[in-house]
């Protein structure tokens, strides 16, 4: 598999301050690869310099083979991109503005055929203005893929979008998948990430501190699965005696770590044995949201520092 | 330069520019409005007499009648006898700014008599100073027959004709009014303000918006986008040209020469203006610092480049201050075209402008930035 996207060492200086401080990853053809990070984390900084919006301080970038400052005009033939809270001229309508960009770029897509695909074509005459957040979402949508581009850039597509019109994003970010394309999404929902993404990388004070296929980070990064059960606190203590395994109790549930699957077996029984009353049997495992949140955190107390990004 | 993409990115200009409403009326109405406006405060004054209230205070004597009749007779000054009874003469100066009126006149007790005695008497003329027309129009009518009182009186009965006279022409080759000085300079108001006030907007609300940043991602380029307003702002003024002409021709009886030589005005103009105001729009950081830049700039222009006044009736430092704003060349080679038919000294000022565009240009393209370092 061909590599659309190699970043080795980046570095993006303002002043002092490395808001990009020596980031390597490399994101294949085909696939959706998700930028994650809290806010002022350095998500923006580096899809803006991926997208020759932005000069580096250091490191090598390379986009489709071109270096996106260098020889931006020719990588922007080939990329699309929507960036955070997209504008355009108010008074000029979705239609008007697709053709606008076939002009720029010198392209014969139907316009009609682009509006469909982003659900947008019962809009088409309307202007941009009138439009909602969602609606508008997807004409920027619409207009990054004008020049059929082969890896699409989308910074945080549904962000203040409601449910319904962020689930209409998704659906277009699938067929963009089905149909080949690379995709670069930075977001902060962790979910809209889990749900999309073939590699994820999550990025925190200008550092990645986690990469990889969303479920490796969950077992690289996360707790073990856990089972607890609705039961008096001695419990805890009961198992903790027999089972030798790390058992904690709150809020009137007792939770017990797995360390493999073949300890659920073993827990359960000890906790049929012990005789106190048990109800509402759960399995829990962390999901993306929990590690990202867990980490992030942890590192801005001081505990993860240290740890080296995969 | 791609001329395709300047096409395009023209029929955007032009479609938010008529969805506009607001934008549509001050391109359409404005130049009536101001023709109008100037030509009814400039044109009205000098051209029909000024009324003169005289108090007579030397009891309707044959003399004092004269001197009234012959004051009536200047087509300067329509005189209107007060009544001796309505106001005192040391009530006199309050009482016509009571009524408004911004001239008065007293003819001294023995006017009469001083007159056949010759001793020296003084009429009193009392003016707004406010008021320049009113005040030099009776000024000059009192002096004008005052001379000829006193040569008749210094001949003393002996035919005793004026030997100097003299006949009133207009500058310039045609007889010209204020209107017709007027239209270049409001056609140049209008190349200056449109591009200017909008360009500086658009300059600095687009890449605040983010706008510059989704066209740097489209194969356009600056200087294309550029030409497009360039091209827009073009058409405007030839739209704004014609009906200030048109306006000042049906509304004040205007004879100004419409010649092709205008044209290079309405093309190099606006080509200047907005890539000053792109200039203007590119170095401010904030919409706020941008328009007070685009203010900065705009002001002195709109009044001292001989939009409204003639650059010749300034003091001498302020002409001086004139000839370095570049509006002045603009206007007054439309003046050279349109009322004195002089091509060479309108070439020169085009040339002038042009080269200042040319520059302007180049250092907008440079300066305004698609995208951050």
């Amino acid at each position: 598999m061909t590599e659309a996207i190699e970043v080795r060492g980046l570095v993006k200086r303002y002043g002092q301050l490395a808001a990009v401080d020596g980031i390597d990853f490399s994101v294949s053809s085909g696939t959706v690869f998700s930028f994650l990070g809290p806010n002022g984390a350095g998500k923006t900084t580096t899809t803006e310099i991926l997208e020759g919006l932005r000069r580096r301080t250091g490191g090598e970038v390379s986009v489709l083979g071109l270096d996106p400052w260098t020889e931006g005009p020719a990588l922007h033939r080939r990329i699309g991109v929507i960036p955070q809270d997209f504008r355009f001229f108010e008074k000029i309508t979705a239609g008007e503005a697709i053709e606008y960009y076939r002009a720029l770029f010198h392209t014969d897509v139907d316009p009609d055929v682009l509006l469909a695909q982003v659900e947008l074509l019962d809009k088409k005459n309307a202007r941009y203005d009138t439009l909602s957040g969602g609606q508008k979402q997807k004409l920027g949508l619409a207009l990054a893929l004008t020049n059929v581009p082969e890896i699409c850039f989308l910074d945080e597509p549904t962000t203040g979008l409601d449910p319904h019109a962020r689930r209409a994003i998704w659906s277009v970010i699938r067929s963009l998948k089905g149909s080949g394309k690379t995709i670069f999404l930075t977001t902060h929902y962790l979910e809209e990430a889990e749900l999309l993404a073939d590699h994820v990388a999550i990025i925190h004070h200008g550092k990645i501190i986690a990469a990889g296929t969303p479920s490796e980070i969950i077992r690289v990064h996360g707790r073990p699965e856990r089972i607890s059960v609705q039961a008096p606190p001695e419990l805890a203590t009961y198992l903790e005696r027999h089972l030798g395994v790390a058992a904690s109790a709150e809020d009137g549930r007792v939770a017990v770590e797995l360390g493999d699957k073949h300890d659920a077996l073993r827990v359960l029984s000890a906790i049929e044995a012990s005789g106190f009353p048990w109800d509402s049997f759960e399995t829990n495992r962390d999901t993306l949201e929990d590690v990202f949140v867990r980490m992030v955190g942890q590192m801005d107390d001081g505990a993860l520092k240290q740890e080296a990004p995969k | 330069m791609n001329f395709r993409r300047v096409a395009a990115d023209f029929r955007i200009v032009m479609r938010s520019y008529f969805r506009n409403p607001v934008a549509l009326f001050f391109s359409l109405f404005f130049p009536i409005i101001l023709i109008a406006l100037f030509g009814l405060i400039f044109s009205a004054t000098g051209s029909g007499p000024v009324t003169l209230p005289v108090l007579n205070e030397d009891h309707n004597s044959a003399v004092s009648r004269e001197f009234l009749s012959a004051l009536n007779n200047t087509s300067v000054d329509k005189v209107s006898v007060v009544s001796n009874s309505t106001v005192a003469p040391g009530d006199f100066a309050s009482w016509l700014g009571q009524n408004d009126d911004p001239v008065g006149l007293i003819i001294p007790p023995g006017f009469q008599a001083d007159y056949y005695n010759a001793t020296p008497t003084n009429v009193s003329v009392f003016t707004n100073p406010q008021d320049a027309a009113s005040t030099g129009a009776v000024l000059g009518a009192v002096q004008g027959v005052a001379n000829g009182f006193n040569l008749h009186r210094a001949c003393s009965g002996q035919v005793c004709a004026p030997v100097i006279g003299y006949t009133n022409q207009n500058v310039g080759s045609q007889v010209y009014t204020y209107i017709d000085y007027l239209i270049p300079g409001l056609i140049g108001f209008s190349i200056l303000t449109s591009p200017m006030f909008s360009m500086v907007d658009i300059a600095s609300s687009y890449r605040k918006e983010g706008i510059f940043r989704e066209l740097s991602l489209t194969p356009l380029t600056r200087s294309e986008w550029l030409l497009s307003r360039i091209t827009w702002y073009v058409g405007i003024t030839f739209v704004t040209a014609g009906i200030m002409i048109g306006a000042g021709v049906v509304l004040f009886g205007a004879h100004v020469n419409v010649t092709a030589g205008l044209i290079p005005f309405l093309i190099v103009g606006p080509f200047f203006f907005v890539s000053l105001g792109m200039l203007a729009g590119s170095v401010a950081k904030t919409p706020e610092s941008a328009a007070l830049i685009g203010n900065i700039i705009t002001f002195p222009m709109m009044f001292l480049s001989g939009t409204f006044f003639p650059v010749s009736s300034f003091p001498p430092y302020l002409q001086a201050f004139a000839h370095i704003l570049p509006l002045y060349y603009v206007i007054d080679g439309m003046n050279q075209v349109m009322l004195f038919s002089n091509s060479a000294k309108a070439l020169a000022d085009l040339l002038v402008v042009l080269i200042g565009a040319i520059v302007v240009f180049a250092f907008a393209v440079r300066l305004f930035k698609w995208r951050d370092e």
